[in-house]
């Protein structure tokens, strides 16, 4: 039997789901959907890529099909592979997790619940197991000597939904996911004006990127791509700077992968200072300015 | 136009972390002293399709859930959904799987009349599993388009606005259909007026039972094997000095060093 990877497109993420399906010990069949084959091709034992634009009825229609018989599919946590898992699960008779943090050989998943407050690890029922995880936190699967030769599927068009408009917010190149340094937002910061003012500007100085918390995206002080947490981006970067963000459970649930979680809060007992190694309790409007000249000098 | 919102009644999930305790027995949370609220993504689904609301659309709420979840069917009439319904859920029952739970929709769907256009939150804030509106697409044999926050007509036809990672797409889509629903700053639940709230308790409200759907109660999919809460506060430094001047000086130092390496 064998562990069935859904990939579109290759990046740490896909590394990282390889990198799970390598050590369940089985043979690995990744499926990819769009462009990466070619990259997928030198980890897994068989590949399928399937030639579409992506659009989730026919997708699911080609993907039942490759995975019939497999022990477990895997998928990680973009929008495509949310969408996908459960209806594909239902199909084959298995049944689904999300959000998986780790994986062991018995197929159970361990996943954050009641919004990052406590964990479970969750049996399956049924098989497979479809289960999408938080792939960029797992450790990549080694190179294998040889390239697995690549099989190649159309999907069918025809379907109830299609897409007929897609725009790009966020470059590329620029993955929040992938960001090093991130400056984050919340709701203290009052506007859009602070963002664009001042900490637009230091996110500059750290060479950061920017993101925020769902407070600030809902108030439409930013885009919603910029959205970090439960139902939002799941980050791991070095250094995350915390700017008026209270620290709720379903916020820290984005960046418990975070090495270094430094909070700037006018409020000594938000909860955000629990989970920072350190931080500053003071109004942000003060602070920032101030730091900015600091980290000037500094350069 | 037909238009069903699911909506589910959780604990409350802004409880704070120093308050929240688990019943490792029962594997799921103590219910201690935290209210019991309409999942956040439910009232964002259920104000999506108010403000889509065609002229001739009629908007029902549907729950699964303890008899408490008449206050979540009362709030969403409150907020001028024009029809309740509520199938009612043993209140020690053990918490309900994603799978049983669209069995059970599914079920009361098919009971309450045919819908064009069934809306579901993208997850729920207790379990977070974020797959029963995918799941009863699946029962219904219905297509599903997921994280969408954002509905239109254009031509007689319906248009779907979802969030992707990098952006949005728009789907053209074919009724029926089942859409999970994100938040965004347009989708921010309205605040019903208290006159509204007076009126919804007397409208009237269709309850079923799972004998009367037909639905086993058994909970089939997955089994949660262990429930904990993990252990991960650290201790914080706060940043000292004399002067606020002092105190951010030593911030920038701090902040330089771990970023350092890079
Ligand atoms: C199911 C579910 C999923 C969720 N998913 C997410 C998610 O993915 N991401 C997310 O972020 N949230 C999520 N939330 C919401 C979450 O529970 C919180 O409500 C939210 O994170 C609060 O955002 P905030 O900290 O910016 O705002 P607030 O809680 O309003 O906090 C504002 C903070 O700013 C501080 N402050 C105010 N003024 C200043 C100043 N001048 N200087 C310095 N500090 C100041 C205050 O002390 C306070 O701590 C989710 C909730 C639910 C129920
Ligand atoms: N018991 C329920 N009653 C009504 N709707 C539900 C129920 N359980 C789940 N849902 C719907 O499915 C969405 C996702 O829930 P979940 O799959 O549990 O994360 C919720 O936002 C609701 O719209």
């Amino acid at each position: 039997m064998s562990i069935v990877t859904i990939h579109f497109g290759f990046d740490r993420a896909a590394e990282g789901l390889l990198g799970a399906a390598r050590r369940l010990g089985d043979e690995v069949h990744a499926v990819v959907i769009g462009d990466g084959a070619e990259d997928v091709a030198r980890y897994a034992d068989r590949v399928t890529a399937i030639d579409m634009d992506y659009s989730p009825e026919p997708c699911l229609n080609a993907l039942v099909p490759l995975c019939a018989g497999a022990k477990a599919v895997l998928l990680a946590n973009d929008t495509y592979s949310q969408e996908l898992a459960p209806r594909l699960a239902y199909r084959l008779g298995g049944n689904a997790v999300g959000d998986g943090v780790a994986i062991d050989e018995k197929l159970r998943v361990t996943r954050q619940v009641y919004g990052g407050k406590a964990q479970a690890v969750i049996a399956p029922k049924r098989s497979p197991l479809v289960a999408w995880l938080r792939a960029r936190s797992f450790a990549p699967a080694p190179l294998r000597d040889a390239v697995a030769e690549i099989e190649r599927v159309r999907a069918a068009g025809d379907a109830k939904t299609k897409i007929i408009e897609r725009k790009r917010e966020t470059q590329a190149e620029a993955r929040l996911e992938d960001a090093r340094v991130i400056v984050s937002g919340g709701r203290g910061i009052g506007g859009p004006e602070g963002f664009a003012t001042e900490l637009q500007p230091l996110a500059h100085l750290l060479g950061a990127q920017m993101a925020a918390s769902r407070a600030a995206c809902d108030a439409g002080w930013v885009p919603p791509t910029w959205q970090v947490g439960q139902t939002g981006k799941k980050v791991a970067p070095e250094l995350y700077l915390a700017i008026a963000i209270t620290g709720a459970s379903q916020h820290m649930a984005g960046i418990s992968e975070a090495k270094n979680i430094a909070a700037i809060n006018i409020d000594p007992d938000a909860p955000i200072f629990r989970h920072a190694r350190f931080g500053i309790v003071e109004d942000y409007r003060k602070v920032v300015p101030l730091l900015r000249e600091k980290l000037a000098k500094m350069k | 136009m037909n238009i069903l919102v699911c909506m589910k009644q959780i604990l409350d999930p802004e409880v704070p972390a120093r308050d929240f305790r688990i019943d490792a027995t029962r594997k799921e949370a103590e219910r201690g002293s935290a209210s019991l609220v309409t999942n956040i993504f439910c009232e964002n689904a259920l104000e999506t399709a108010l403000q889509f609301r065609p002229a001739d659309a009629r908007i029902t709420v549907l729950s699964y859930g303890p008899a408490s979840a008449e206050e979540t069917l009362r709030k969403a009439l409150a907020m001028k959904a024009d029809a309740a319904a509520l199938v009612l859920r043993e209140d020690d029952a053990a918490p309900a799987d994603p799978l049983h739970a669209a069995r059970v929709l599914a079920a009361a769907a098919r009971k309450l009349g045919t819908f064009d256009l069934i809306l579901t939150g993208r997850e729920a804030g207790d379990w977070g599993a974020g797959q029963t509106g995918a799941l009863l697409a699946e029962e219904l044999r219905l297509p599903c388009i997921a994280f969408a926050d954002t509905l239109s007509m254009d031509g007689g036809k319906l248009r779907v606005k979802r969030q992707t990672e990098w952006g949005w797409e728009l789907f053209e889509a074919e009724t029926p259909v089942v859409v999970t629903i994100t938040n965004d700053e347009h989708n921010v639940p309205r605040i019903p007026k208290v006159r509204d709230v007076m009126l919804a308790h007397r409208q009237p409200l269709t309850q079923f039972t799972l004998a009367e759907l037909g639905v086993s109660a058994a909970n089939d999919y997955y089994e949660v094997e262990e429930l904990f809460i993990p252990k991960k506060e650290s201790a914080c430094e706060l940043v000292a000095g004399d002067t606020l001047e002092q105190k951010v000086d030593v911030l920038a130092r701090r902040l330089v060093e771990v970023t350092a390496s890079l």
